[in-house]
This record gives C-alpha cells, sequence and structure tokens, in this order.
C-alpha cells in the first residue's frame, strides 16, 4: 500500500524545468570553447567560487523543498485510502523533528525553559508563577542545568565529525589535483582552494547545528512555537524561486523586444520604446501592489480552482514572480536595444545581409551570441536584487501568501518582538541573517561572473 | 532647443494615456466591479442589494467605455472610464473609501514626504559621491579592495533590516529621538533625523561602487592622461578634471528621481509614523482602498515622466552635442 502520494505543485515544474535548462546550459557550454573560457575564468576567482560554494548549498535546500507529496490519513483498514490535505515536501521528511516539535510559544535559542511565566500547579503547593519547561528544548535532559554541557558535549562531536568529512573532501581534491601544496596555494585552475574554505566554513556551522536541532531549538521559537530554523529552512526554496523563476519570465520578453527593436528600428522600435517606457513610468512597487490585490480578488472567488492551501499559495508565489517579471524586463531591453544598435551596424553583420541571409538567422546566428554576456550579466545580477524584493514586499501585504514560508513572512511576522520587554530578537536576527548570507553570496558570485563576461568592467 | 522641449513634452502625452489605459484595464476589467465591492464589503455583508448600493455610492454602476442608455456626448462621459480615469488628468481623483478627497489629502501629504526624501536624497548624494572619490583616489591599494568589499556586504543587507535596526539602537535602546511620529514646523527636526540618517546609510553601498565604477572610467581617459603628462599634480588632476567630468554622468544620472521624491519613501513612513504620501500608500494598499492605489499610480508616473524630461534638458544643457544635432 501506498501511503504518500506525490504532488507536482506549479513552481515544482518550474524549479525542475529550470535544473534542466541549467544542464543543458552546461552542456552547451563545455561545447562552445569560448564560452568555456569565460566560465573558467570565473571557475578561477577565489571569491566567486566560495560564494558559489555556499549557494550551491542554499540550492540543495531548495531542491529538497521542491519534492513534495501528501502523507496518508490514518483510516479503518478497508477503508478507501484517503490522504492529507497538508502537502509536505523531502525537506520536511528530513526535518521532521524540527518541523512537529513545536512550543507553545516563544522560546529563546537552547533554551529549556519557556520565555514567558505561566501559572503552574505544583502539587502540596498551590499554583505558582513561573517559567515551564519546553515540551521539546531540551526535553531529554533529566536536570536543565546540564543543557550547556550537554550542549557542548554534542556540538563538540559534530565538530570533530565536521573536521574529519572535509578532511575526506579535501583529501580528495589533493589527490586528484596534484598534493596539498599545489591546491593550498591557489596553483590549480580551479580556485579549489576557495572552495575547500567555504566548505570548511559551511560545515564547522551546519554539522554541529543539525546535531542540535533534534534536541534544542537552535534559532529558538517564535510566537505560535515553530521552531525558526525550520521557517528558515523553509524559505530558502521561496527566494529561490522568486530570484529564479522571474527571470525566466523577464528574459524571453527582454531578449527578444530588445534584439527586435534594435535590429529592425522604425516603427516597430517606436512601439517597443513606448511599451516599455510606459511599464518603466509606472512606480513598480504600486503597479504590484495594483496587480497582486487583482489576483487576490480574482483567487478569493474561485475558490473551486485549488484542491489544497499550497496549491493556492503556490499560485500567488507564481503570480508575483510573472508579475516581477513584467515589471523587471524594461532595464535589460532596452541595454539589449542599444547593444543591438551598435552590432547590426558593424561590417560581419553587414556582409551577411548583403549575402542575402534572412534576419531571423542574423538575429539567431550573429547577434545573440555576442549578446549573451550582458544577458548573464544582468541575470546573476537581478537575483540578489529579487530576493531583498520579496521581504520589502512581503512585509508591505503585497508579496508571497502569508500562509508562505519566506523571509518576508518571517520578518512581517516577528515585526512588533523587537518592541516587547524583554526583547525576542532571535527570529529577525535570523531571518536578516539567512537572508544576508544568501544575498552577499549571489552578489559576490555575480560580481565573479561580471569581471569573468565584461570585459571592460574594472 | 524650444522645438525639441516640445517634442518630448508632446511625446508624454501617450505615455501617460499608455500609463491610464494599463491601470484602468488592472482595476476594472480584469475584476468587475463587483468582485472589488464583495471584497471590500466582506464575506459576511455580501447581498446582493449591499453591491448594488456599494457600486452606486461610489459609480461604479455605470458601464466601462460606452453608455448606452445616455445621450449626445454623455455617451462617453458618463461611464466609469471617463469618471475614474479621464478625469485624473484633470487633478480630479475623487474619494477614498473614508470619503476624504483624495487630492487634498495628497496635496497635504506632499510636505512631510519631501521633508524626509528631499535631505536623504541631497546627503546620500554627497557621502556617496565623497566616499566613491576616496574610493578611486586610492585605487588598487588595500583601503579601495575592502572599501568595494564594505560596499557589496552593505548592499547585501535587507532595506528592512537598517530601519528595524536603526529603530531599535536609536530610538529604543539610546533614546536619542522619538520612536515614531510627526510634529509640523521646525520641531519635525527630532522625528526626520533618524529616517533620514537611515536612508542616507542602506542607499550607500550600491551607489557608492556605481559612483565609483564611474569615477574609474574617467580615470583611464586620454584627457587625464594629458594633464598628466603636462606636469600637473595628482590632486589638481582629480580634482580639477575628473571630478568635474565624472560628476556630469552621476548629476544627469539622479535627475530622473527628483520629482519621485515627492512620492516619499513607503517603508520609512510607514515605520516612523510620518504622515506623507509614502505610508498614504500603504494603508491604501494593506485597507484595498482601490481608488487611492490608482491615483498614486498616476501621480508616480506623472512624475517619473516629468524625470524623464528633466534629464533630457540636463543633457542638452550639459552636452553640448545633443544641443545642436
Amino acid at each position: 500500500m501506498k501511503d504518500w502520494q506525490f504532488v507536482m505543485l506549479w513552481s515544482d515544474l518550474l524549479v525542475w524545468l529550470l535544473v534542466a535548462a541549467a544542464v543543458g546550459i552546461a552542456v552547451l557550454i563545455v561545447r562552445t570553447p569560448p564560452l568555456l573560457a569565460a566560465w573558467r575564468r570565473v571557475g578561477a576567482n577565489r571569491l566567486g567560487m566560495a560564494a558559489a560554494t555556499v549557494l550551491l548549498a542554499f540550492a540543495a535546500v531548495g531542491l529538497l523543498d521542491s519534492l513534495h507529496y501528501r502523507p496518508a490519513l490514518d483510516g479503518q483498514p478497508g477503508e478507501p485510502l484517503r490522504y492529507s490535505v497538508e502537502v509536505l515536501s523531502a525537506l520536511d521528511a528530513l526535518a521532521v523533528r524540527l518541523r512537529t516539535q513545536q512550543e507553545k510559544s516563544y522560546s529563546a535559542p537552547f533554551a529549556t525553559h519557556a520565555f514567558a511565566r505561566e501559572t503552574v500547579d505544583v502539587p502540596g503547593v498551590g499554583s505558582v508563577r513561573e517559567f515551564p519547561r519546553l515540551k521539546h528544548g531540551g526535553a531529554h535532559l533529566a536536570d536543565p542545568r546540564l543543557a550547556p554541557a550537554d550542549i557542548a558535549l554534542t556540538a563538540g562531536r559534530a565538530t570533530l565529525f565536521a573536521v574529519l568529512a572535509w578532511l575526506a573532501v579535501a583529501a580528495a581534491v589533493a589527490a586528484r589535483q596534484g598534493g596539498w601544496r599545489q591546491v593550498w596555494q591557489g596553483r590549480t585552475p580551479f580556485a579549489w582552494n576557495a572552495v575547500l574554505a567555504a566548505l570548511g566554513g559551511l560545515l564547522l556551522v551546519l554539522v554541529p547545528m543539525f546535531a542540535l536541532a533534534g534536541d534544542y531549538h537552535v534559532f529558538g521559537t517564535d510566537k505560535v512555537g515553530q521552531d525558526v530554523l525550520y521557517q528558515i529552512l523553509k524559505s530558502v526554496r521561496t527566494a529561490l524561486i522568486i530570484g529564479l523563476v522571474t527571470t525566466l519570465v523577464m528574459l524571453p520578453l527582454a531578449v527578444l523586444l530588445g534584439i527586435v527593436a534594435g535590429y529592425f528600428r522604425g516603427w516597430v522600435d517606436d512601439l517597443i520604446q513606448y511599451v516599455y517606457t510606459v511599464l518603466n513610468s509606472i512606480p513598480g512597487v504600486l503597479l504590484i501592489a495594483a496587480a497582486i490585490l487583482m489576483m487576490q480578488v480574482l483567487i478569493d472567488t474561485h475558490p473551486q480552482w485549488f484542491a489544497t492551501a499550497a496549491e493556492r499559495a503556490d499560485l500567488r508565489l507564481l503570480a508575483l514572480c510573472l508579475i516581477l517579471g513584467v515589471t523587471s524586463w524594461t532595464g535589460l531591453c532596452r541595454l539589449l536595444r542599444g547593444e543591438t544598435l551598435k552590432l547590426r551596424e558593424l561590417e560581419y553583420i553587414q556582409a551577411a545581409q548583403a549575402f542575402g541571409v534572412s534576419s531571423g538567422r542574423i538575429i539567431l546566428r550573429h547577434i545573440l551570441p555576442n549578446l549573451m554576456h550582458i544577458v548573464i550579466i544582468s541575470l546573476v545580477m537581478d537575483f540578489s536584487g529579487l530576493v531583498l524584493a520579496e521581504a520589502v514586499l512581503s512585509y508591505v501585504g503585497i508579496g508571497v501568501d502569508p500562509t508562505t514560508n519566506s523571509f518576508g513572512t518571517m520578518i512581517d511576522n516577528a515585526r512588533m518582538e523587537l518592541g516587547r520587554e524583554p526583547v525576542v530578537w532571535w527570529s529577525l536576527t535570523a531571518a536578516f541573517a539567512a537572508m544576508f548570507l544568501l544575498v552577499l553570496a549571489a552578489n559576490l558570485f555575480a560580481d565573479a561572473v561580471r569581471d569573468a563576461f565584461d570585459p571592460r568592467a574594472a | 532647443m524650444l522645438a525639441y522641449l516640445v517634442r518630448r513634452l508632446l511625446y508624454a502625452i501617450p505615455i501617460l494615456i499608455g500609463v491610464n489605459l494599463i491601470t484602468f484595464a488592472l482595476f476594472f476589467v480584469v475584476n468587475t466591479p463587483d468582485d472589488m465591492a464583495r471584497m471590500q464589503l466582506g464575506v459576511k455583508r455580501v447581498t446582493p442589494d449591499a453591491i448594488v448600493q456599494w457600486k452606486a455610492e461610489r459609480g461604479y454602476d455605470k458601464p466601462l467605455f460606452v453608455n448606452s442608455a445616455a445621450s449626445g456626448l454623455s455617451t462617453v462621459t458618463d461611464t466609469i472610464f471617463f469618471e475614474k480615469s479621464a478625469r485624473m488628468f484633470v487633478g480630479d481623483f475623487g474619494r477614498a473609501e473614508d470619503g476624504r478627497d483624495i487630492a487634498r489629502e495628497i496635496a497635504t501629504r506632499m510636505g512631510p514626504s519631501l521633508a524626509i526624501a528631499l535631505p536623504t536624497f541631497v546627503l546620500g548624494l554627497f557621502v556617496a559621491v565623497v566616499s566613491a572619490l576616496a574610493l578611486a583616489f586610492f585605487r588598487a591599494t588595500p583601503l579601495d579592495v575592502w572599501g568595494v568589499v564594505l560596499c557589496v556586504a552593505a548592499m547585501s543587507v535587507s532595506g528592512l533590516f537598517y530601519i528595524i535596526g536603526g529603530q531599535f539602537l536609536f530610538a529604543k535602546l539610546f533614546r536619542l529621538v522619538p520612536i515614531s511620529g510627526y510634529a509640523d514646523g521646525l520641531d519635525a527636526w527630532r522625528f526626520l533625523v533618524l529616517p533620514v540618517l537611515i536612508g542616507v546609510v542602506s542607499g550607500i553601498g550600491g551607489s557608492t561602487r556605481w559612483y565609483r565604477t564611474i569615477f574609474l572610467e574617467e580615470v583611464g581617459k586620454d584627457y587625464v592622461r594629458t594633464a598628466r603628462a603636462k606636469g600637473l599634480g595628482e590632486h589638481a588632476v582629480f580634482f580639477r578634471h575628473i571630478l568635474r567630468n565624472a560628476l556630469i554622468p552621476i548629476l544627469t544620472g539622479v535627475v530622473v528621481v527628483i520629482p519621485t521624491l515627492f512620492m516619499g519613501s513607503l517603508l520609512t513612513e510607514s515605520f516612523f509614523g510620518i504622515p506623507g504620501l509614502g505610508s498614504y500608500t500603504i494603508d491604501a494598499i494593506g485597507a484595498q482602498d482601490f481608488a487611492v492605489v490608482r491615483s498614486m499610480v498616476f501621480i508616480g508616473s506623472l512624475l517619473y515622466i516629468v524625470g524623464l524630461i528633466l534629464t533630457d534638458i540636463s543633457y542638452t544643457l550639459v552636452d553640448p552635442r545633443i544641443r545642436f544635432s
């Protein structure tokens, strides 16, 4: 008997399509010497490769969170099998303790007792106001005063494991790249030393963290008692989707219209310029707000479209990507138009025209490949901006669905916590720190890509 | 020059019409006024009568484009499009859900918005230009390298963090300024210091890095080599030649945002409780007040187009090649 049902959300489909596209592009790059040379330059950039390692870790979390299923409900034998309305992912299955170990309300990182006093009945004494023990945080300890020692022990063991794992990886790399010294002094064509350093940092932080995450709330819990680390993990997928799917929407519009406007000029150019000036002149936030408000009306009036709440939230996420894409293609389009205007005057294009090569062929074979560096640079540059924009939009209430985990909704839910006495700082701190790490890595990687692809950039 | 300006101004008209049509399509064609009425009224109070009344109160009960029931000119004027969208061109924005006149509200809220946006803009530009100049002056030294790394790090921090963190640190922990609020007249400075400071800090990373590349582009040009060749000192080259020439692209680049300063900042104003246009917009989005959002879209676009025209003018002023072509 199958005890789960596979669910493919629309965003999952797009995520896996993106993965397939990435693989396809990688094959194309390997076969195209100039592109391969440029990516080799990216690979030699130490900061860029360290950033790429961190990004891959985020991507792994996001991909695990993009395999969805609905668990079967426990029913009487003989009854038809029914599935839960709750949609879970592979990440939820792996982090089941993080997801299910809910407390009553706030608790500080590594706490064994709740954050607020409660009235507790103590037999023989009567009701007493005290900080009750947490249901899960440090619950395996008979004496909560042992918690620091227990944490230190577990963390120490995990650190040892991390160091061993890192040494194994490093040894494997060194064996293939011609020895420790070669790798360490950065004399390999690929920046292996940066990758190993970043990997070491990640392992040293992540392994102890996840070793402790089962017994403690590493980043504390939020108002409804949910583990903050779990929310962070779930938010990664939303951030990645916003950053990547949006470019998927924006790219065809920008590339097609930009090249067509620059190549054909005349009334086509006027029309396309008119369209993007109009779109550009509407303040972005307001256009998004208007579109999302309208989307919300549409969703609210058609509840029959969605089988589960997750599907509804998913559609809103994609709608947000769509709208962000529509509002953000204009910049790239203008760049591509300008570059095409320059390219079409060059001799090799004019020679092709004189030979009677069709316009479509000239655009595909001679213009598009020469614009790819602009496209690639702007794609990686846009990613971090989109991740930051999601947080602001969700905070304003025009971002993702409030039930979707994202950095924006986390910050939005925690907006009043710094005003409390005593201050509840962990939710906001964790959300901002995770977002900072993701965006910083994306920015550094984008810089490496730009330096490799754009010979003019300083 | 005059003919050029007139042409630019005329070009603005079809763009405004385009903006108007897009917002109209978004607000009225994708969803019918009935949908809006249901949303505003809430699930409990939705009855056919209530919807009809809601629409009648706001004038949404008319046909979209053509009123075949009316006669003469009013077949076109007695429609939702004319009443709600076309009338924006003469500054009539209608009323908000709470019954207040939107145009009046906008006029009174522009002041506080400008009081924050203008100092933020001027100070931010000044600080960014000075720090970019310093980085370019010490180019390829550790100061420059670490300065750029710092800029990238500053860019990677969410704008929300600057606001939430700054408010917590300076207003709540150190109690240097009030947490939020606004006062008219000169007293306002106590409320403005922190938002302006946060605005400057949050924008500094990106703009410093951007201006630095502009400076460096200028450093590599031929006239700089000529200036050095004739024996000018590094200071004279930098401040008399490079600074002046690099300021041209920087200043013409920022002209486009000057008119949109009137719109205020959405986040800063709502966090600090400033009664400006930014918080007005946020409140309208929160309350799903379509009339206000529509008006703000129109005004925002209008100001952006003014900014585009000002940019063109500034280009013609600084670059004679454009003026005479």
